[in-house]
């Protein structure tokens, strides 16, 4: 974990839903253009501190972190920061697919219009860009005009990523991102996180050890609010040190 | 099995099934009736002249171009002012209304109002508007119906933004999208379709008031344009022409019932279409 500079390093998390303590004095670092995987029963707390990341529980009322995340050394979680421009930084692609009621290319340059102000052409060869990156140019290059909730699931899910790394972020929030696509779709976006990496920090919740163990270079293990092990996923999976994550694992439990 | 439980509820389900038959014929029996007797003498009533002249002394031939003028006028401009407002309410109870106390207060004095009498309405604006103004003109009818607009809209508007998944404003936010544009580009934008609906039905509930005209906009016999002057429209003129012992006078009340029907039964398929459009492209 100490040979690559960390993009975000989280000390002493703790995270409350009310009087429910979700998150417990996690610390661990998440390494720079690397893919981070988080794993664990459903409700062990992967989801919730992905979405510290982002400050996205800000949303809901009765929910509050405790601690410091600090990205590159700035701690996003203190009062002064703008959290509009934290999430331009940190983005985000969830469980299902979103594409908002308008058309492929609007979709595309919807987070780019909020920071950047871009001519025409520059814009346009930015939606070329983000389209390409998420694997799904050459199939809607001809129906940029057409609605996105037109095109398929998976087609819906790449263009949920092409809008993600459209503004640029430094780094991508993935809250279990194939779950709901099939085989062949999370295929293409299991392929799309191994091209991501180069540029991008990337934090990927998945339910999935297979896919775990396929795409991240680090796997954290969490257990009810807890972070039981970390480490580069070719260990975790083959030595883990803990015995609960060996259980977890090997399908022992969970 | 035991197979005398299961002849049991076979016929208890009969019964029920039976009993729930008769009562959606009988409902629908006297709908069928108010209807045939509607179109029986309001299309024997419908010339030409209903929409070109104004309303006639007893006697002599007129129409009622002057009450559908101000008819149209006044629900246009009821609507104008009634529907920013409570699309605006609709959004803050909505988007907003997750803290606090004063969403929870709105929408209880909302409901309050949406079941409010509408001759209440009328009362509220007569005294607050026409007394203080000193006479009735179409402005205080318009706003007597911007009042029973307003509830209407509230309600539809947040009813459905609350139906737009959660997962799309925070798709919207974790963009870095502050809460206006969320709202004005993403959940309104997917809402849109069921919000139009609500304010079409609010003008199909306007159309047919009369009680909320009575105090405000009155009648007037002649075809006025100035809406500080009383103002003649459909419902009154129905009112009055029904009551009198004028026969000509009741075939034009029958013509302007069946016009207000057939424009709330037009503005209600408009918007059962307009909802099916939605459910249909997702």
């Amino acid at each position: 974990m100490t040979t690559h500079t960390p993009k975000l390093q989280v000390n002493n998390l703790n995270f409350y839903y009310g009087n429910f303590h979700a998150l417990k004095g996690i610390n661990l670092q998440i390494p720079a253009k690397k893919v981070t995987a988080f794993i664990g029963p459903s409700g062990c707390g992967k989801s919730t501190l992905l979405r510290t990341f982002n400050r996205m529980f800000e949303l809901y009322p009765g929910m509050r972190a405790e601690g410091e995340i600090m990205l590159e050394g700035d701690n996003i979680l203190s009062h002064g920061v703008d959290v509009n421009l934290l999430r331009a930084k940190v983005g985000m692609v969830f469980q299902k697919p979103t594409p908002f009621p308008m058309s492929i290319y609007d979709n595309v340059t919807f987070g780019v219009k909020l920071y950047e102000k871009l001519s025409r052409s520059e814009m346009d060869d930015r939606v070329e860009w983000a389209l390409k990156k998420a694997a799904l140019w050459e199939e809607v290059k001809n129906k940029l005009k057409q609605s996105g909730n037109s095109l398929s699931g998976g087609q819906q899910q790449r263009l949920c990523i092409a809008r993600a790394v459209a503004s640029k972020p430094e780094v991508l929030l993935l809250d279990e991102p194939t779950s709901a696509l099939d085989p062949i779709s999370t295929a293409h976006i299991e392929e799309l996180i191994n091209e991501l990496k180069e540029d991008y920090t990337i934090a990927i919740v998945t339910h999935n050890m297979q896919q775990a163990a396929r795409v991240s270079d680090y796997t954290a293990y969490m257990y009810l609010g807890e972070l039981v092990e970390v480490g580069e996923t070719d260990r975790i999976f083959t030595a883990p040190k803990q015995k609960a994550t060996e259980d977890y694992i090997t399908g022992k439990f969970g | 099995m035991n197979p005398a439980i299961y002849r049991r509820r076979r016929l208890v389900n009969a019964l029920n099934m039976g009993a729930s038959m008769f009562a959606m014929v009988f409902g629908l029996f006297w709908l069928a009736w108010i209807l045939w007797t509607l179109f029986a003498h309001g299309f024997s009533g419908l010339h030409a002249n209903v929409f070109l002249k104004s309303t006639p002394p007893p006697g002599s031939a007129g129409g009622l171009a002057n009450a559908i003028y101000g008819s149209l006028l006044m629900t246009l401009f009821g609507t104008l002012i009634g529907t920013p407002i409570g699309t605006l309410a609709g959004i803050y109870l909505a988007e907003f209304g997750q803290r606090g106390w004063l969403a929870p207060v709105t929408r209880f004095i909302n409901d309050i109002l949406l079941s409010a009498p509408s001759i209440v309405i009328g009362l509220f604006v007569y005294e607050v508007y026409v007394v203080s103004v000193g006479h009735f003109s179409g402005w205080a009818g318009s706003f007597a119906l911007a009042l029973l607009v307003i509830p209407v809209v509230v309600r539809t508007t947040e009813n459905m933004l609350r139906l737009v998944p959660n997962s799309l404003r925070e798709a919207a936010a974790a963009l870095g999208a502050p809460q206006w544009k969320v709202i004005m580009h993403v959940t309104l934008r997917s809402a849109k379709a069921g919000v139009i609906t609500g304010i079409l039905l609010a003008v199909a509930r306007i159309s047919g008031e009369t009680a909320p005209l009575l105090f405000t906009a009155l009648n007037n016999q002649f075809w006025n344009s100035n809406m500080n002057q009383p103002m003649a429209n459909l419902p009154m003129v129905i009112f009055q022409f029904a009551m009198s012992p004028y026969e000509d006078w009741h075939t034009l009340a029958w013509a302007g019932a069946l016009l207000i029907t057939l424009s709330v039964l037009s503005l209600n398929i408009l918007a059962r279409w307009l909802g099916s459009q939605k459910t249909a492209s997702h």
